[in-house]
């Protein structure tokens, strides 16, 4: 029961829902309010001190970002000794923060620095004094800095709470305060399961992305090098924001003209690999439901953060999950098997790049033996939105007026089911379709399933196939997944019908369209937007089915036999194992 | 049944210590008198009152005696002990301004007995809420009683518990704060250890009011002996069956446990404290939601301080109206307040509200150790500023003491004399609330580093005229920035000590002086050549070579190379050195 408040923002009457807080309400009478510290997507920690506004009979400044608006309330957002205030919290932020600006992985992209500039601050009337703080580049996708920390808690909030990791943690107090795995120890020791929500929130350079460009540029210039590309389904609605293009618009064609001029010689698809997923992974579950030969439920298994998070804390689910890799080391593996050997060329020479949503990506192309199975290292380099995003504007393409073009047959050619891999429930939905057929031998009159989309924490829902209501879980943000896997075990301790058949988990909230290196800034509003642009790209396509996929079609006919087979399982399977939270 | 206790001690500096000859004869005189099954002798460790030779204080009649000599006795059992008389000649009279509420039972009564306790009147109060009133009527009660809280801040305690209690809620929680960290304040250790029962029925009444089933004592580990007589009493409550299950045979039930700090000073913060007890990092958190709505694991929670909660047993047995008529229009009671520094008889004091603090320092007191004069008293600890001795005659209540730049606080009470140099006192405590600022929010973290880094830099003879400036602007973004109450307030005895000594800061800045001697870095040595006896001993220590001469010719100190280290100062055998 959403009651209404009225009260006065800088002299105007308004009317808002209760709770809706003093930085909220601002922006319905067009005052943003700046802040370091709050995300939109994030509870207030309240801790820069910069959004204070006057409230008229208090003689206390109240933090905006987490003060909700009460009744008969007169704001005040902004003053001469408002504005003072803010502006020597913002110095005195800078004197404990480096000035290597024109050095830093977020150059021209800092909350900080943005706010240094609006604030048109010139000197320093502060004494500088640094952390001497070591970087943490240890995990190899994400890079800690905590010299550049300004302590705004965010990427703690979601490794903890949103995320349930409990990788970064607050060390020490006062001055000395820093961000680090508890016991300071390294990342890649801690739990950190690489999906780089951390960095995704990061209001400065303190945690970013390994940015691994310069070797994908080096790798283009060298003439032994036979540079391959893909792009997964999350990218193509994200990249746009950092050229000006409305949010969600779908770019697809223009990435693959981009990708071409920055010097690939072939560009793919990851959502074809995610069709070839489909084919695997519905099979997988044909097989434990109607056969019975590996457990239910069955766990996907495309998301490599979720993958390390359940080799760490849910290792109980191991035989749950399908051992279907995920779709871009498919695709990488194929494009050094099938591709290699269909144009004649040395695969050693092929140098395959994936464009990713993802920081986890990173961790994912060595993360075990499976990875190579091409006999190569199947992916050469991940690279994250982000980082494409730089080196376009690196090429001074401008990328904004490109052409469209098509990209390389057959391993960019899908379906409508491949594209809505990057959202939460995609995966689900997609499976669903072509399961669907493989058990009833029918073909889905409607190949839409509303129940699995949209940005609900856990989604749960049945679907009836031939007769058999199949139920089925979906989560995204790993703090989610708790709540779905223990309703597995207790059904399992009591002896009672398991809870689901089918369940999708995805690390990051909203699934990849929210992933850890896609742009920044990322709210729901946004993860809906970049969503229904991939659920557009769906309902436009031609095929919606993977199966339906003519050279899915033709790849097994060619080359991997069919679904499960054993030249399947040795390419496109893997497996999984106990790893430590904590290690040493 | 003993009727009177005599408590004992020799307070005489630098003596053998008499007590145990005196104690002898005291009570052969009483057995003598036939008074030894009626009035109990106890020697105590502290009586607070200091270098007045053998002090003794008669109770319940609250008449203490100092300079007691034997032949003292005989007079003080005839006229005192048997005709409630004063003996005049050996009574100390600055007893009279204090008022003994929440330390009334401290010293008196054995804080392990719950026997003792009760035989004071203890938990009757309980009993009478439990049996006699409704929570409405309790907070009814306690609004016309007017209490505010003693941690600091001064929020009515009535409030409190009226908003907590107004929120349904399946369960709801009652701390008692005794996080005390103030440096130099042990007031409400003292009660702990003295009068345990007392907040633990504070807390009882507390809990019934709200509807809380489940306590908390919040005690800081290096309170040990608090913590052991807290439990104590705790298990001897459930004995009694004043915790546990059906408490006094009503349908009331609570249980206490103990949680302890583990040294933050932030931890005093409510919210900073249910995080601590929560396990998780203690940091403070925004608000609203106040603990009174969201407190502990997200539910309604009141949280008082210990001074607070041993009020509560004494306003329900006496009445509203008793309590309300002391103290001033905005602040009821009293305060227990820690005096130290410069002061002759340094210990706890408790007085009514509005008293004023020249009669705290020099008619409790008595005045400076050194007989210089009062030059100002620090009040509020870290969070608290420095008032001049221009205000000693402001009545101490909540609003003045704000008024004057300071703050009530927790009860500490510092009183320095001229040898004190402001700047260092403002260094001594904004140092502390750097060391102790959790480092959650900009403004604190970094707000303090730099106001030290400038009051560091003024105190060695760097400062320069700006730094007063930027020592209040940052310190106003403090105030105004910080999230919760010690950032807003570590700046006070800076901001204090600049409005009333702004020309101590110019001195230590533009003259590279500082009065008192306090800042090293500003201390010039040099001989003074009339009473220099030429023996060398200051050369021969002085480590950076800065005293040439010989013993012939005699002695100087080369200042630019001088490091203000003190050595010579403090070796002349002939007072030789002159430090300016």
């Amino acid at each position: 029961m959403a009651k209404a408040v009225k009260a006065k923002i800088n002299g105007i009457l308004l009317t808002v829902p209760v709770g809706t807080t003093i930085l909220e309400a601002a922006r319905d009478v067009q005052i943003k309010i700046p802040t370091l510290c709050k995300h939109p997507d994030l509870p207030p920690s309240a801790s820069c001190g910069i959004c204070i506004v006057k409230v008229k009979g208090s003689n206390k400044m109240l933090r905006a970002c987490c003060t909700p608006v009460e009744e008969g309330m007169d704001i005040i957002t902004h003053d001469p000794e408002i504005v003072e205030i803010r502006r020597t919290v913002i110095e005195l932020i800078l004197s404990n923060h480096p000035n290597d600006c024109l050095k830093c992985g977020r150059n021209n992209d800092c909350e900080l620095q943005k706010l240094v500039a609006d604030f048109g601050i010139r000197e320093e009337s502060f004494a500088q004094f640094l952390k001497d703080l070591p970087k943490d580049n240890s995990t190899n996708t994400i890079v800690l800095e905590p010299q550049k920390c300004i302590l705004c808690g965010r990427c703690v909030e979601v490794c903890q709470d949103i995320q349930d990791v409990w990788a970064l943690s607050f060390l020490e107090r006062g001055i000395e305060t820093r961000i680090s795995p508890a016991g300071d120890i390294q990342l890649a020791d801690s739990p950190c399961v690489r999906c780089g929500q951390c960095a995704a929130h990061c209001p400065t350079g303190a945690i970013v992305e390994k940015d691994e460009a310069s070797r994908v540029w080096e790798a283009l210039q060298n003439k032994d090098k036979y540079c391959v590309v893909q792009i997964a389904p999350a990218v193509r609605v994200a990249i746009g924001e950092a050229f000006g293009f409305p949010v969600g618009a779908n770019l697809t064609k223009k990435l693959y003209a981009l990708l071409r001029r920055l010097g690939f010689k072939a560009v793919f698809d990851t959502n074809f690999a995610a069709d070839l997923t489909i084919m695997e992974e519905a099979s997988e579950f044909e097989e434990r439901l109607l056969l019975g030969k590996r457990p239910l439920p069955l766990i996907t298994s495309c998301c490599p953060s979720w993958v390390d998070y359940m080799e760490k804390f849910h290792t109980d689910m191991i035989d749950n999950f399908s051992s279907c890799k995920s779709p871009h080391e498919i695709l990488g593996v194929l494009s050094k098997t099938y591709y290699a050997k269909k144009n004649n060329i040395d695969p050693s020479k092929i140098f395959m790049v994936s464009i990713m949503p993802c920081t986890a990506k990173k961790y994912e192309i060595t993360r075990s033996d499976d990875m190579f199975a091409s006999g190569l290292q199947d992916v050469d380099v991940a690279l994250t939105t982000r980082e494409l995003a730089r080196m376009i504007k690196q090429a001074g393409i401008d990328f904004n007026s490109l052409p469209d073009e098509e990209s390389d047959s057959i391993l960019g050619e899908y379906a409508g089911a491949g594209v809505i891999f990057g959202a939460t429930g995609g995966v689900m939905e997609a499976a669903l379709r072509t399961a669907y057929y493989f058990i009833t031998g029918k073909e889905l009159n409607k190949v839409e399933f509303e129940s699995v989309r949209g940005l609900k924490g856990v989604k749960e829902t049945e679907v009836e196939v031939a007769g058999k209501k199949i139920k089925i879980a979906i989560a995204h943000g790993l703090g989610n997944v708790e709540y779905v896997l223990n309703k597995v075990r207790d059904a399992r301790n009591n002896n009672q019908e398991l809870p689901y058949h089918f369940i999708e988990v995805m690390a990051c909230p909203g699934g990849c369209v929210g992933g850890g290196g896609q742009p920044y800034m990322v709210t729901d509003e946004l993860r809906i937007k970049r969503a229904a642009g991939l659920y557009q790209d769906d309902s436009e396509k031609q095929i919606r089915c993977s199966h339906q996929n003519p050279y899915i079609k033709r790849i097994y006919e060619e080359f991997l036999e069919k679904p499960l087979s054993e030249k399947s399982e040795k390419l496109l399977h893997t497996t999984y194992k106990a790893r430590p939270t904590y290690r040493k | 049944m003993y009727t009177k206790t005599i408590l004992l001690k020799d307070t005489a500096l630098f003596q053998e210590d008499r007590t145990k000859e005196f104690y002898t004869t005291l009570l052969n005189q009483l057995r003598e008198a036939g008074l030894h099954d009626e009035v109990q002798v106890v020697r105590v460790a502290d009586i607070g009152v200091y270098n007045r030779g053998i002090v003794l204080k008669i109770l319940p009649d609250n008449i203490f005696y100092a300079d007691v000599k034997e032949e003292d006795i005989r007079k003080i059992i005839n006229q005192t002990i048997k005709a409630h008389k004063i003996v005049d000649g050996i009574h100390l009279k600055h007893e009279a301004k204090q008022i003994r509420i929440v330390l009334r039972n401290c010293g008196k009564i054995n804080p392990e007995s719950i026997e003792e306790y009760i035989a004071c009147d203890g938990y009757q109060a309980l009993k009478k809420i439990l049996t006699e009133y409704t929570p409405e009527k309790a907070i009814e009660e306690l609004k016309k009683a007017g209490l505010r809280g003693r941690g600091g801040a001064g929020y009515p305690t009535w409030m409190k518990w009226k908003f907590a209690r107004g929120v349904v809620s399946g369960e709801k929680f009652v701390i008692c704060n005794a996080d005390e960290g103030d440096p130099g304040a042990y007031m409400d250790r003292s009660v702990l250890e003295g009068d345990p029962h007392s907040v633990i029925e504070g807390l009882i009444i507390a809990a019934f009011t709200i509807g809380a089933s489940k306590g908390y004592f919040y005690i800081r580990a290096e309170y040990p002996l608090a913590v052991e007589r807290i439990q104590n009493a705790i298990n001897q409550a459930y004995e009694h069956g004043l915790l546990g299950k059906d408490i006094l045979g009503t349908s009331f039930n609570l249980d206490i446990e103990i949680r302890l700090g583990a040294g933050a000073f932030v931890c005093g913060e409510e919210t900073a404290l249910i995080a601590s007890i929560e396990g998780r990092r203690g940091t403070p958190r925004p608000r609203p939601p106040y603990p009174s709505v969201k407190g502990l694991w997200g539910k309604p929670t009141v949280i008082n301080n210990v001074e607070t909660l041993a009020n509560i047993p004494v306003i329900f047995a006496k009445g509203a109206e008793w309590f309300n008529r002391i103290g001033t229009p905005t602040s009821k009671g009293t305060k227990v307040f820690a005096v130290t520094g410069k002061v002759k008889n340094s210990g706890l004091v408790e007085v009514p509200m509005g008293i004023t603090l020249r009669e705290i320092v020099y008619d409790i007191g008595g005045g400076t150790i050194s007989n210089k004069p009062v030059k100002a008293v620090q009040t509020g600890g870290p969070s608290g500023g420095v008032i001049p001795v221009e205000c000693l005659d402001t009545p101490v209540d909540y609003e003045n003491l704000q008024k004057l730049g300071s703050i009530m606080g927790s009860g500490g009470m510092i009183v320095m004399d001229e040898d004190d140099c402001m700047v260092d006192i403002a260094k001594f405590y904004l140092k502390f609330c750097v060391e102790e600022s959790c480092g959650k929010c900009a403004p604190c973290r970094i707000g303090g580093t730099q106001m030290l880094a400038i009051l560091e830099r003024i105190s060695e003879g760097k400062g320069k005229i700006e730094d007063i400036a930027y020592l209040k602007r940052i310190a106003f973004a403090m105030q105004k920035a910080s999230l919760c109450g010690l950032g807003q307030t570590a700046s006070n005895p800076v901001l204090s000590t600049i409005r009333y000594f702004e020309a101590e800061y110019k001195e230590h800045i533009l003259d590279k002086k500082c009065a008192s001697h306090k800042c090293a870095n500003l201390a010039t040595y040099s001989v003074i050549q009339e009473k220099c006896k030429k023996c060398g001993m200051c050369q021969k220590n002085c480590p950076v070579d800065a005293i040439p001469g010989s013993k012939e010719e005699g002695f100087m100190i080369k200042q630019e190379k001088c490091v203000k280290c003190g050595r010579c100062f403090e070796v002349c055998k002939f007072k030789a050195i002159l430090k300016g």
